[in-house]
């Protein structure tokens, strides 16, 4: 058994054809993780007692010859945004450092019913604010295929413990690219599902018109099986969709024959010379398995970032004023007043990059300025959804790059704000849409960094999207 | 948009935020930036448009209600065990009334 290359399937095999049994395999994630940890960074915490009890349980099951759960043995990551009951959740943030919730999230609830196995807590961008894992309070997360270059973010950990091994599959979360962008810089695959398709039950808060739980895995497949594992209405959640959820991974190998897909030609202006190649070189095996392809536009698209940053922002100073140091996380020591408390743990217990966008969010909120940013905003995302709208009556599925360029190494862009947000410029868009979108690898640049070319179909046809990033996967060869 | 110091020592008010002098110096250019690059909205006509507040509903009116079934909330010491201060079951904080 080679650990760093197994699937949901091959567990599964291993399981039942006696090869090892769940202990013993999760025994043997847990210390190849934790031996390889140091590398990357992947992982803040690992949740060994938590892990060996579900792996006992799953050989009970297995013992007393009661049927496997689809997630059966399975050693999952998942991002320390995502709470999990006395499992340290930090959101990479020091005002969370010592936070160990009373409760679980649904999406890790269910992955654990599902047979599934927390191996740990994946690191991330703090409270998931940026676009390439440098903004975690607990140093950065290094790109397991070039260990000098940023594995992408927000959910950088995610997508490097799947890359590297240390994972089968992991959990991110995304609210404007973070688990797609971190996934194609990583050359593993990356799913945003549609708005309220998973819970965000558990999810700490950022924005939540746009937050997102999703799968990252190496084989499309993969995805399919874990995303059909969580998803599905939850009471605790009002805004989780009630729509029954296919059994995604049975229908990847419906045919794609006559698929109609379109190229919207504002993602193709602007990208790195080899990250059009391979996209473009993509579209041409989606043509040869019998996909039609066309070029069309989404117009509104070079407002998406301005739109997108004035309303995550505006919804994260609210989200994240809950962080007082009165409840739970790390209080100031040595305020006078209740006032200066709150204060001086916000200021003391925010990295940069957080207490930017609260002075941003609060900015667009604050009297007089609500009409011209935030309302405007909100019209201007109801254009970019019409044009997602519009689209989707004249084809099945749109095809563009994830992102503009692969890549980049750390530090190069950390201390430009507005370069950083520029990068999420093709992600955006499916989030404030809340169209379901993926990360599918498509080959790598000459110097050998992943290329992630993205799929994205219209509200809850996750089906379309998996079946053809999987044909695309077996036409094309580029499973990690 | 040019923002003052001033503006953002208000903003940082409003947000509940110490910041040092060196963090106000940075956001007050941080800020400057990016609301210029946010006022490119302002190039669309937008008066006849709805503002989009919520994402997707395409359920009945009432299908985000759940059945009202009792449940066992949190119990006090575990509501606690996370506070950085506590006495006698409750959060403690510095005092907000003069005696």
């Amino acid at each position: 058994m080679n650990i760093a290359k197994l699937t949901i399937p091959a567990v599964r095999d291993g399981l039942l054809g006696k090869q090892f049994s769940a202990v013993e395999l999760t025994t043997e994630a847990l210390r190849f993780a934790q031996a390889e940890n140091p590398k990357t960074n992947a992982y803040l915490t690992f949740s060994d007692q938590r892990a060996l009890a579900a792996a006992a349980r799953v050989d009970a099951q297995i013992a007393a010859g009661q049927p496997l759960g689809p997630l059966a043995g399975v050693p999952i990551a998942v991002k320390d945004v995502i709470v999990t009951k006395d499992v340290k959740t930090t959101c990479a943030s020091k005002i969370l450092s010592n936070y160990i919730p009373p409760y679980d999230s649904t999406a890790v609830e269910r992955l654990e019913a599902a047979g599934g196995i927390l191996l740990g807590k994946a690191n991330c961008d703090e409270f998931a604010m940026g676009s390439s894992n440098e903004n975690s309070a607990f140093g950065p997360v290094r790109n397991p295929v070039a260990l000098d270059r940023v594995p992408g973010g927000s959910s950088g950990g995610s997508a490097a413990a799947v890359a590297q091994g240390t994972a089968v599959v992991s959990l991110g979360s995304d609210t404007g690219g973070s688990i797609r962008q971190p996934a194609s810089f990583c050359g593993c695959v990356g799913v945003t599902p549609t708005y309220g398709r998973v819970s965000r039950y558990g999810l700490v808060a950022f924005a939540s018109s746009l937050d997102h739980i999703g799968p990252v895995s190496r084989p499309v497949a993969d995805s399919a099986t874990l995303l059909g594992a969580i998803a599905g209405r939850d009471p605790r959640d009002a805004t989780s969709a009630s729509q029954p959820v296919p059994d995604y991974a049975a229908l990847l190998g419906d045919s794609v024959q006559g698929l109609k897909l379109g190229l919207p030609k504002e993602y193709f202006s602007n990208l790195a010379p080899e990250t059009g190649d391979r996209i473009m070189a993509g579209v041409e095996v989606l043509k040869k398995l019998g996909c039609a392809v066309s070029e069309l536009s989404l117009p509104h698209t070079e407002y998406a970032i301005a739109t997108y940053y004035i309303l995550c922002t505006a919804e994260l100073s609210a989200n994240l004023s809950r962080f007082d140091g009165a409840r739970y996380g790390v209080r100031s020591p040595n305020s006078q007043t209740l006032s200066d408390m709150y204060k001086n743990t916000r200021g003391e217990g925010f990295g940069a990059e957080v207490k930017r966008r609260i002075m941003l969010g609060a900015y667009v909120l604050s009297h007089g300025y609500y009409d011209a940013f935030y309302r405007k905003a909100q019209k201007v995302r109801r254009l970019l959804t019409e044009d997602f709208t519009n689209a989707f009556q004249q084809v099945d599925a749109l095809i563009t790059p994830v992102s503009p360029f692969p890549a980049f190494k750390i530090g190069e862009k950390v201390n430009d704000p507005i370069q950083m947000y520029l990068s999420d410029i093709y992600t955006i868009t499916g989030s404030l849409a809340g169209v379901p979108c993926m990360s599918v690898p498509c080959g790598t640049t000459a110097e050998g960094l992943p290329v992630g070319m993205q799929i994205l179909t219209k509200h809850f046809a996750e089906d379309v999207m998996f079946r053809l990033a999987h044909q695309y996967e077996k036409a094309g060869g580029f499973t990690a | 948009m040019k923002l003052t110091e001033e503006n953002v020592r208000y903003v940082a008010s409003l947000a509940n935020l110490t910041l040092s002098e060196q963090e106000i110096h940075q956001y007050t250019a941080d800020l400057s930036g990016i609301l210029s690059h946010m006022e490119k909205l302002n190039e669309l006509d937008t008066s006849q448009i709805e503002p989009m507040t919520q994402v997707l509903f395409a359920g009945q009116e009432n299908d985000s209600l759940r059945e009202d079934i009792e449940h066992t909330p949190l119990s006090n010491e575990v509501a606690l065990a996370n506070a950085p201060l506590a006495a006698a079951g409750y959060f403690k904080v510095p005092k907000v009334i003069e005696r």
